[in-house]
């Protein structure tokens, strides 16, 4: 059953419904359900943060690695050093988001103006 | 003074409507900030992706109201770019979202009040994620505890509405981008995750787990297909829970 599977204007709509919200706010509201229940600190959510962590950062990986649309003609070493120089500007000068967004934007788009 | 500050709270007068007002667009008006700024430009990039994906605007909207979460939007879009069936789907947005637990669990005690009823934190439990529960473990100490939820309603629900129409203004201009800032808009969401991932890292577990995942994603992309994500997760995120305990023993 893919998106597509199902030729009618609500299926895409039913498909984010289940596959979507079915499958992220139940755990909103088991963490109400836990509410104080759950020490902050316990073991358990340190497995858990981790997971979650690495599955977000292989969406990222892949997401530099294998990107869609006009960025796929862009080569690899390009986008490779632009996020990690953007990374490293927000890990080493003062953590601030908006200063590795903007340091990996200038390092992409002067490596495309130089023709890399 | 009474001697138990909690029962004061229960025996004060219930809060106007004028004063729930106020707070809600106090927290509104705080998701003009810079990771609420961040937010929208890591929006402008999933709507770019999207319409790669053959998202159409509305659905793409739809999307952002119904999930609210941007690294589940993300995957079930890698889902459907993959064409992945429901089931497959399904099971990469729940284990990327089980984090929302322990964000939650944190952020519960902070927002209750005395009277806060259950059904209302049910409600507002669905505008967290990453921007808004970072501001709100910021702020929410500034505030009266009787108007806290007043307070989360408005960021959370504003920061949903803004970045519903920062998605479907991408949709309408996107045709009209030159090619190299239609290149460049990938980018962003990639570097949304990177920056606030590390940031709000608690453990040195979670640092490693970063690390592993962004490196075994890539690899078991090759190795395992569709079961990368899920893979990349489950070895990463076991691998650096072993260094945890390990560093855990240690001490």
């Amino acid at each position: 059953m893919t998106i597509t599977a199902i030729d009618t204007w609500w299926w895409p709509y039913a498909f984010v419904l289940i596959a979507g919200w079915a499958m992220t706010y139940p755990w909103r509201a088991f963490g109400v359900f836990l509410g104080g229940r759950l020490r902050e600190d316990a073991e358990i959510l340190v497995l858990v943060r981790s997971i979650a962590t690495a599955l977000v950062a292989a969406v990222v990986g892949n997401l530099i690695c294998f990107p869609a649309g006009p960025a796929a003609d862009t080569t690899l070493a390009l986008r490779l050093s632009a996020a990690i120089v953007g990374f490293a500007a927000y890990v080493f000068i003062g953590r601030r988001m908006l200063l590795g967004l903007v340091v990996a934007e200038v390092v992409f788009g002067l490596g495309l103006y130089l023709g890399y | 003074m009474p001697p138990n500050p909690d029962l004061s709270e229960i025996d004060a007068p219930q809060p106007s409507f004028a004063d729930r007002r106020r707070w809600f667009l106090i927290g509104a008006s705080e998701s003009v900030s810079v990771p609420g700024l961040v937010l929208c430009t890591a929006h402008v990039g999933f709507a770019g992706l999207a319409q790669e994906a053959g998202v159409s605007m509305g659905l793409a909207v739809f999307m952002v109201l119904a999930i609210w979460a941007l690294p589940a939007m993300v995957v079930l879009l890698g889902a459907i770019l993959s064409g992945a069936g429901l089931l497959a789907a399904a099971f990469a947005v729940a284990l990327s979202s089980v984090r929302l637990t322990p964000m939650v669990v944190a952020l519960v005690p902070e927002m209750r009040g005395p009277r806060t009823s259950r059904l209302a934190m049910y409600l507002l439990a669905h505008f967290v994620a990453v921007t808004s529960w970072v501001i709100a473990m910021e702020n929410l100490r500034r505030v009266p505890r009787e108007f806290r939820t007043s307070y989360y309603f408005g960021l959370g629900s504003i920061l949903v509405v803004v970045n519903m129409v920062v998605v479907a203004a991408v949709y309408a201009v996107a045709p009209a981008l030159p090619p190299a800032v239609a290149a460049g808009l990938f980018l962003l969401t990639p570097m949304y995750f990177l920056t606030s991932l590390w940031g709000s890292a608690r453990e040195t577990a979670t640092y490693v787990a970063m690390l592993l995942g962004l490196m075994l994603g890539p690899i078991l992309h090759f190795v395992a297909p569709g079961f990368d994500l899920l893979g990349a997760g489950l070895l990463g995120g076991g691998l650096a829970y072993a260094v945890h305990l390990m560093q855990v023993r240690r001490t």
